[in-house]
């Protein structure tokens, strides 16, 4: 099996060391995270790590069965590409002398679908938002007019499915709340 | 009596809303979890649990070993003869690194054990304080879950999700670290055990479709078998196992840990797995058409080359953690459940049945291997004391009413395969880890959890000697235990090993040993040294009947290999019976 590009979203409790404890799965596992982001996710209170990686189908199933067994873990995702809608974010920090030399600076901005955010005598800042491709492809074209700083978010991801956190957090309370009832009937008798 | 008005005083305190310290907090909230007994090491940082252990001395035992890996060892067989989670203190820096060992292997062997370790101030944790550590750094990998606590107000809350977590689901070790100064503050005490965490969810719905996929499989098998391990133990599963064992007449073959979860006389035993394991089921592994394996995890030592492992199975794989479901085998069907729970449910599905001709190849094999291994090794007539004639003795002795605890190495292995294992939880062993020195400590723990069972530990002169001043906490609290050191004067194992596959060239494996009868003598320990075999079956005879500890120092065959053997590599089907150099 071949490797392939996963990435893995992990929601969580935002407990002290949980980074901590999905690389060290990683690290046992000899897999390099290519990029990494964490905030909070939309339901109030649960983290939301996400990470990709590039490994195989049969290894991205172990690690993500590994990640849901940590106890501080709600529940985790492992998709490709083609199963999420994702970006990424970059800026680029360039020289205003050699962009402002006729009007490239206005063509370049507009074939890229990017922004410019902030422009001074010496530097301008571009945004970008995209996959890593036509982030890259950007640069180079901006490179010959002198990059002065580039830097590059991890991806954010949305699923394609329409099935929520949020509802497996209530399957995990029903769950037990019928536990609960359980521990009481057995009481009970 | 002078004790017990301290803590009838403490609780009336306690009721009129007095404020008591962190430390007190925490011991309190150990009695609320049923805690009796403590095994640990004091140190700096601890010092104020330690000192208010002295006042609950009427509700709280602590037994004091004499290195912190003792401690923890210990408290894991304490916890594996017992049922209950083992309750282990350390100080902070070298006293907590100290239990690391003893962490990892109660974790590799799924066993519940609340280690306690103390840690500096607060105000100078990050600052490479005297004793510092960064122990919850350094056992996150070893446990399942671990915590600081900083605050007094903290303790009860993290004690209780720690005794829930270590005691649920698949159990395994947790380690709280707690500051200094929150064992000193004050704090108002109430205390509400944990039964639930939203991101841990130990209670899994029973899939009542794959237990009657299950049913199917098992009742249109033609040559099935049961692999137990040390799940069905966990899960109190005993009988159920038995009951559908003999109701669909399948037979039982046990992991290392699984050992003691089937009686080992029933005419369904099929003997034990894995690389030391018996001829009979591993061979035959190869020819079942349905393997169920309950409670276990596939492990290396049990699989042998996975290549190669159970081809002409279908395999149906019970178990609690789901992580541990397609890791190492490719399962037909999972059950991620309690073993106990899915038994109850699958023994009315099943039809009663019997494998005569199936059962009948295990008999063959059992008679292959006794002609060419065990009668030679469990009934010799001349040369040197065999592993497997010191086992076998003590095991026709105890009628398998006994403890059995083993180090790691050719004693474990002979004690594993000779020993008649009538009893659950009569084993306490090293599985996962595999941890030299862990014997001695560990027939301190299963003593002091089951006094009133016959605690023997086979240990060879090398792991012994790792854990040698352990012998100095059986002298303190004259604990009972009876040692066997299996003394070949080698790292037996290591030696085999080295015989057969690196040459015969043994680098450092001869030792050089004590006098361990003038050792144990030197801790008031009763102790005989036996090399002839004539005095063997008295010797250990007046070691069993003896009201102390007793060490009994038997000198084994100096280059005995423990057979049958997977070699690394090979296939369970190629397991061998002999080894000619």
């Amino acid at each position: 099996m071949g490797k392939q590009e996963f990435t893995i979203s992990i929601f969580s409790e935002n407990h002290i060391g949980l980074l901590n404890q999905v690389t060290i799965i990683l690290t046992r596992r000899q897999i390099n995270i290519e990029s990494i982001t964490a905030s909070e996710s939309a339901v109030k209170g649960v983290h939301l790590l996400t990470m990709v990686v590039k490994t195989t189908p049969d290894m991205i199933r172990k690690v993500a069965k590994q990640f849901e067994k940590l106890v501080d873990v709600l529940k985790v995702f492992a998709h490709t590409s083609d199963e999420i809608i994702y970006q990424e974010i970059a800026l680029y920090k360039v020289t205003t002398k050699g962009l402002l030399s006729g009007n490239v600076i206005d063509n370049i901005v507009r074939t890229f679908n990017a922004r410019i955010i902030e422009v001074s005598p010496e530097y301008m800042v571009i945004e970008k938002t995209g996959h890593k491709a036509e982030i890259a492809d950007l640069l180079a074209h901006l490179e010959p007019y002198g990059v002065l700083q580039f830097v590059r978010s991890g991806r954010v991801a949305i699923t394609k499915q329409v099935r929520e956190l949020s509802s497996f957090l209530k399957e995990m309370d029903e769950a037990n709340r019928y536990k609960q009832e359980e521990v009481e009937t057995l009481n009970r008798n | 009596m002078k004790k017990e008005k301290a803590s009838e005083e403490i609780d009336r305190n306690h009721l009129n809303g007095y404020e008591i310290t962190g430390a007190e907090a925490l011991l309190r909230c150990l009695i609320a979890e049923g805690v009796d007994t403590i095994f640990g090491y004091p140190g700096g940082a601890i010092m104020p649990v330690y000192d208010k252990l002295l006042d609950y001395e009427d509700k709280l035992r602590h037994i004091l070993t004499r290195h912190e890996q003792g401690a923890a060892h210990a408290a894991q067989a304490y916890s594996m003869v017992t049922g209950k989670p083992g309750v282990c203190f350390a100080t902070s820096g070298p006293g907590a690194t100290n239990l690391i060992t003893g962490i990892a292997n109660a974790y590799l062997d799924s066993v519940p054990v609340v280690f306690i370790t103390a840690q500096v101030v607060s105000a100078l944790i990050g600052t490479d304080a005297f004793q510092e550590t960064d122990i919850l750094g350094v056992s996150m990998p070893v446990t399942k879950w671990n915590c600081q606590v900083k605050k007094s107000e903290d303790i009860p809350e993290m004690v209780a999700k720690a005794f829930y977590l270590a005691t649920t689901g698949r159990p395994g070790p947790v380690l709280i670290d707690i500051t200094k100064d929150a064992q000193q503050e004050k704090i108002s005490f109430k205390y509400k055990k944990c039964d639930y965490l939203r991101s841990y969810n130990p209670h899994i719905p029973l899939h009542t479709r794959a237990v009657e996929s299950a049913a199917i499989m098992i009742n249109h098998a033609q040559k099935p078998l049961i692999l137990a391990g040390h799940g069905v133990l966990i899960s109190g599963a005993v009988n159920e196992l038995r009951e559908f064992a003999e109701k669909t007449g399948i037979p039982v073959a046990a992991t290392l840990l699984g050992l003691s979860s089937f009686p080992s006389g029933h005419r369904l035993f099929a003997g034990f797995l894995g690389m030391h394991g018996n001829y009979g089921p591993n061979l035959l592994t190869n020819e079942a058409d349905l393997i169920i394996a309950i409670g276990m995890r596939f492990d290396d030592r049990v699989t042998g080359n996975l290549k190669k492992y159970a081809k002409n199975a279908r395999i149906i794989h019970i178990e609690i953690d789901e992580a541990e479901i397609n890791k190492n085998v490719l399962v037909d069907l999972e059950i991620n459940n309690d073993a106990k729970e899915v038994l109850q449910a699958l023994i009315p599905l099943v039809e009663e049945k019997s494998y005569q001709s199936w059962i009948r190849e295990f008999r063959i094999c059992d008679k292959t291997e006794y002609d060419r291994v065990i009668k030679s090794e469990t009934r010799p007539e001349e040369g040197s004391i065999r592993m497997g004639e010191v086992v076998r003795i003590v095991s026709d002795l105890t009628k398998g009413d006994a403890i059995i605890v083993t180090d790691v190495g050719q004693n474990q292995m002979s004690a594993a395969r000779y020993y008649k294992f009538s009893e659950p939880g009569s084993l306490v062993t090293s599985g996962g880890m595999g941890t030299m020195g862990f014997g001695l400590p560990a027939s301190i723990g299963a003593k002091i959890g089951k006094p009133g069972k016959q605690v023997i530990a086979f240990i060879g002169d090398g792991g012994f000697q790792m854990t040698i001043q352990e012998l100095g906490t059986i002298l303190h609290y004259k604990i009972p235990v009876k040692i066997i050191i299996l003394n070949n004067g080698f790292l037996g194992m290591v030696r085999q090993w080295q015989d057969m596959f690196f040459k015969k060239r043994y680098a450092s494996t001869e030792l050089v040993n004590p006098d361990f009868v003038k050792v144990a003598e030197g801790f008031r320990i009763a102790a005989k040294k036996v090399i002839k075999r004539a005095d063997l079956k008295s010797s250990l005879e007046r070691m069993l009947a003896a009201e102390g500890p007793y060490l009994l120092d038997i000198h084994v065959e100096k280059e005995g290999n423990v057979l049958p053997m997977i070699e690394p590599g090979a296939s369970v089907s190629e397991v061998t019976l002999n080894y000619k150099r």
